[in-house]
């Protein structure tokens, strides 16, 4: 927020527009001598201020508009609707239930099942994208021959959407014709049926995850590296600092907030995972024993295959909550190492 | 950090350079203030091996999408094309209603690209240059509110659409689009360096209003940062699965929600469920090998200033 130009010198209060005129005194006189002229130079003053004073309001609205019509309004009625019971056919029809909802997710073990399989998933689909990212971001700092190629190429999954990736996935990750067995079996481990366990789906929709994000995650990093000063790789190199080193004491802090952004963001994504386990199985159970339906799912299937809008609410709220407690986790993380540096940000 | 202060400007300084200065310049145009070290064999190893993993999956989608169900069905996979592709493609055109949803993700995301690269335009543009009161605690909101999740709005807007009978309708998968926050932050900071003050100063100098402000000042020197946000939001927004699939049925479906039709056949065909996922991402993957450079640097300019 620095860099704002706090210079702009503020139009003189109740001054009329700064005219091209070279003489005030005289455009005054003129002024005074004709009433009509006058009114019109004030109602042009006045014009002119209201525009000052109101346009940045006009440019702003449309967006909080909209944000407060989808965004906020929905999101606290989320609440209220997580109060009340209501049936996915008749959505209107509310009736009051008070946190009955939320009483019988805590009791609910395949809501548990789905928190747990969200944290799960999350953490096997986003430690291992990023340290991916990082990693090909710093060989792609190097200077290379068609680095562009590159580029382009681990960048394509992200054109790919989820419904396509995952249908693809899903015919890789197959049990009986699936590449990926196929290619076991060559050589020689048994067969994996990929949805039927628990930590073998989830690595498969973790992958789908990794496959289509790491490229993403990679250019926001080598962005962040091209932005580092050459000279201090030049002046490590010369006090015979090795690559690794000067990856570890230069890149890394260069990147820190870089990476405390991608951190965040993924896991705001992969509180929200929902597309991946829904198109894998085909349906929104995330397999026979539940084994990769993610909260998202679960608020999906209780809310529209098992038609309790109310208790899909209460999912939604409780979704919200965990990202709270996550973000004050965060928040911690960060006070801590920016003490531990002596930096403050 | 020390050593940033005596950080000379080296463009300038090297400019007047003989040959090999003029070099070193050229180098740091191509690769800003990045590492000048050259990369070994291993590195494009490295990069081969995940390039060649990010494009393989779709490579073998094509592929697949080529053969019939019998094939695809052996024990061992195929590695090469068949002679199904056109079959397969004109199947799943007409199986997933392909044709309107293809026509309808092409109306939904093209309407939501203009209007967030407008909206965002205009309230980047109000947060970068303009004064006004409440500034930074409403831009504080904007950045606030990427945190919030869309499943956390879904059940109202169901009730919502409901109540208007709006289920089915286009407008209920492009009015919660219409604006983004990312976008607003994007051209906020895009604009508070690329917009010179003195200029908007200027044309206040000349009579103009804000709005004449905005059309002849702020959009041209937005214009590149619009390009970027509009492509990143056009990828988004055609990609976008969640709110669709509640929203629309397979009668009026987008791209996304009719593939989720295709694999929900009593007996699926494979081969048609992949020239289905091929032609549902078969504009983003033109659009890829057309301005990949653009999108590419696109991304990286976005994360440069984020």
């Amino acid at each position: 927020m620095t860099t704002e130009h706090r210079q702009a010198a503020p139009p003189a209060k109740g001054g009329a527009v700064p005219r091209p005129t070279t003489d005030p005194s005289a455009a005054s006189r003129s002024a005074l001598q004709d009433p009509k002229e006058k009114r019109r130079a004030e109602r042009r003053s006045r014009r002119y201020r209201w525009d000052i004073k109101y346009s940045p309001y006009a440019f702003i609205s449309p967006f909080f508009l909209f944000f407060a019509a989808f965004g906020l309004f929905p999101l606290l009625y989320t609440g209220w609707a997580a109060l009340h019971s209501s049936s996915m056919l008749t959505p209107n029809d509310m009736e009051w239930v008070g946190f009955d909802n939320f009483t019988r997710l805590w009791d609910d073990e395949f809501f548990w099942t789905a928190l747990r399989n969200t944290f799960t998933i999350g953490i096997i689909s986003t430690v291992p994208q990023l340290l991916m990212a990082l990693g090909l971001a710093h060989l792609l700092n190097y200077k290379l021959r068609g680095s562009m190629f590159y580029r382009v190429a681990i960048l394509t999954p992200y054109a790919t959407s989820i419904a396509a990736a995952t249908l693809v996935f899903a015919m890789l990750y197959g049990r009986d014709y699936g590449v990926i067995n196929w290619g076991l079996d060559l050589i020689g481990i048994d067969r994996i049926d990929w949805q039927a366990g628990t930590w073998s789906s989830q690595f498969a929709v973790a992958t789908i995850v990794i496959w289509r994000w790491t490229g993403y995650n990679t250019l926001i990093y080598l962005a962040a590296m091209q932005a580092v000063p050459n000279d201090l790789y030049e002046s490590a190199a010369l006090d015979g600092a090795s690559r690794w080193k000067q990856f570890i004491h230069i890149t890394l802090p260069a990147l820190r907030p870089t990476i405390l952004f991608t951190v965040v963001v993924s896991t705001i994504g992969a509180t929200q995972l929902f597309g991946e386990p829904l198109l894998f199985a085909g349906d929104p159970s995330g397999g026979t024993q539940h084994q990769y339906q993610t909260l998202g799912l679960y608020m999906y299937e209780m809310g529209w295959i098992n038609r309790h809008l109310g208790r899909a609410a209460a999912i939604a709220w409780s979704m919200f909550l965990l990202l709270i407690v996550i973000g004050l986790i965060y928040w911690v993380i960060t006070r801590i190492i920016g003490r531990s540096t002596g930096e403050e940000d | 950090m020390a050593t940033v202060n005596t950080y000379p400007a080296p463009e300038q300084a090297t400019t007047a350079g003989g040959p090999e200065r003029g070099r070193k310049v050229r180098r740091n145009k191509a690769g800003a203030a990045g590492r000048q070290m050259h990369g070994g064999w291993l590195t494009y190893t490295i990069l081969a091996v995940f390039a060649v993993g990010s494009i393989l999956p779709l490579l073998f989608s094509v592929i697949a999408a080529s053969h019939d169900n019998a094939r695809l069905a052996e024990p061992t996979p195929p590695f090469w094309f068949g002679d199904r592709l056109f079959d397969n493609l004109e199947l799943a055109w007409t199986d997933a209603n392909l044709g309107t949803a293809m026509f309808n993700t092409l109306f939904v995301a093209g309407t939501i690209t203009v209007s967030t690269v407008l909206f965002a335009t205009l309230a980047g543009f109000a947060f970068a240059k303009l004064r006004f009161r409440a500034k930074n605690l409403l831009m504080l909101m904007v950045i606030g509110t990427m945190m919030v999740p869309p499943q956390l709005t879904v059940v109202p807007m169901f009730m919502a659409i409901a109540e208007l009978e709006w289920t089915d309708q286009l407008q209920a998968v492009i009015l919660p689009m219409m604006v983004s926050a990312f976008g607003v932050f994007f051209m906020r900071q895009y604009l508070v360096q690329a917009l010179p003050t003195e200029l908007i100063e200027a044309a206040r100098v000349d009579g103009s209003n804000s709005l004449r402000v905005v059309w002849h000042v702020v959009f041209p020197a937005a214009r590149p940062a619009m390009a970027v946000l509009g492509m990143l939001t056009f990828v988004l927004a055609w990609n976008e699965f969640f709110w669709p699939m509640i929203a629309l049925t397979q009668q009026n479906p987008t791209v996304q929600v009719a593939l989720t039709g295709l694999g929900q056949g009593y007996v699926p065909d494979q081969g048609v469920i992949m020239a289905g996922a091929l032609l549902g991402t078969l504009p983003l993957l033109v659009a890829f090998v057309l301005f990949g450079k653009q999108i590419v640097g696109g991304i990286m300019h976005g994360a440069l200033k984020g």
